[in-house]
């Protein structure tokens, strides 16, 4: 009885997941989250309880019954936001550093990186002595009278 | 030397990148309707619910459309540039009254005066929406053409006024 109990609630619970599987609550979904909230600007569209994000996602709901494409509801946010409201900002000469800035960053470490990497195994070359060195070193350490307190 | 030389360079541009980052305005995010037509409507007069107005009345003249709301506490703070911008410096401003309730707007322009040229009412907020609305109040100057030069976000100063919108519309007038 009481496992009978627990599937009910726990399908009680599970219904309000049902309320987003029309097709285009889904389409919806899919293009407020990729839109910025101009309000609370870390938020998306879809995720924002601002005001204005309530009213955008109206627009998107009445533009896909109107028939639109994605494309063109996001050209419709972008004609009235600016770039700004995609959170994938379009490939341009003013967002060329955006794109490519962090690849640039990263060219830029390896090239530290392989200097100094260079520069170290020059460093510890250096100390490894030469075939007169050693000579010399043995000529001075034969000079030593007491062997016992040779290191 | 060049061991400290080299990390104090890479700092100071830091530091450069970040003071400059300090007087940037995220909150103002620049309107791509700039130099473009302004988006046409026709919207119910809030004193008079059975006129309407719709900006091509408005051609043939420089003018400002201010977006305000009862509700709105930066609208209180911009009223008297508002007012001195038509009163002294004898500019058209036509208020875009945004997602108000009508009986609310009327009583707020009885109690703070109303020096707009005339007041619309959109309920909705969809033309709101058309202009790139995103908080109130904005202000958008339009030229005689009809097209958007310039938008204020936030509270119009009296330094915006004397710095950038007067001279700007003073040359617009030319």
């Amino acid at each position: 009885m009481n496992r009978l109990w627990l599937t009910l609630i726990s399908v009680l619970i599970a219904l309000p997941s049902w309320a987003n599987n029309d097709p285009a609550e889904v389409r919806l979904q899919g293009i407020a989250a990729e839109l910025r909230c101009l309000v609370c600007q870390n938020e998306s569209i879809a995720a924002s309880r601002a005001d204005l994000a309530v009213d955008l996602r109206q627009q998107i709901r009445e533009q896909i019954q109107a028939g639109k494409t994605d494309s063109e509801i996001r050209t419709y946010m972008v004609e009235r936001y600016g770039d700004f409201v995609l959170y994938r900002p379009p490939l341009k000469t003013t967002t060329v550093l955006l794109w490519f800035g962090p690849l640039l960053l990263l060219v830029f470490g390896l090239h530290i990186l392989a200097i100094t990497l260079k520069r170290r195994r020059s460093a510890l070359a250096d100390k490894v002595l030469s075939a007169d060195d050693l000579e010399r070193a043995q000529a001075l350490l034969g000079q030593i009278k007491d062997p016992g307190k040779q290191p | 030397m060049s061991r400290f030389l080299f990390p104090l360079i890479g700092f100071v541009v830091l530091l450069g990148f970040l003071a400059f980052g300090l007087t940037l305005k995220p909150s103002e995010v620049p309107s791509p309707l700039i130099d473009k037509p302004a988006p046409a409507f026709t919207l119910p007069q809030l004193a008079n619910p059975g006129e309407t107005f719709s900006p091509d009345a408005m051609k043939g003249k420089v003018w400002l459309m201010n977006v305000w709301a009862s509700w709105c506490f930066a609208c209180l703070e911009e009223h008297p540039v508002i007012r001195e911008l038509t009163t002294e410096h004898g500019v058209p401003v036509v208020g875009l009254n945004y997602k108000d309730i009508r009986n609310e707007a009327i009583s707020w322009l009885n109690r703070h005066g109303d020096s707009y040229l005339v007041s619309v009412s959109d309920t909705q907020g969809r033309v709101g929406i058309d202009y790139g609305v995103y908080g109130v109040p904005e202000t958008f100057l339009i030229d005689q053409t009809g097209v958007i030069r310039y938008k204020h976000i936030g509270a119009v100063t009296h330094d915006a006024v004397r710095d950038t919108i007067l001279p700007m519309i003073r040359e617009l007038e030319k």
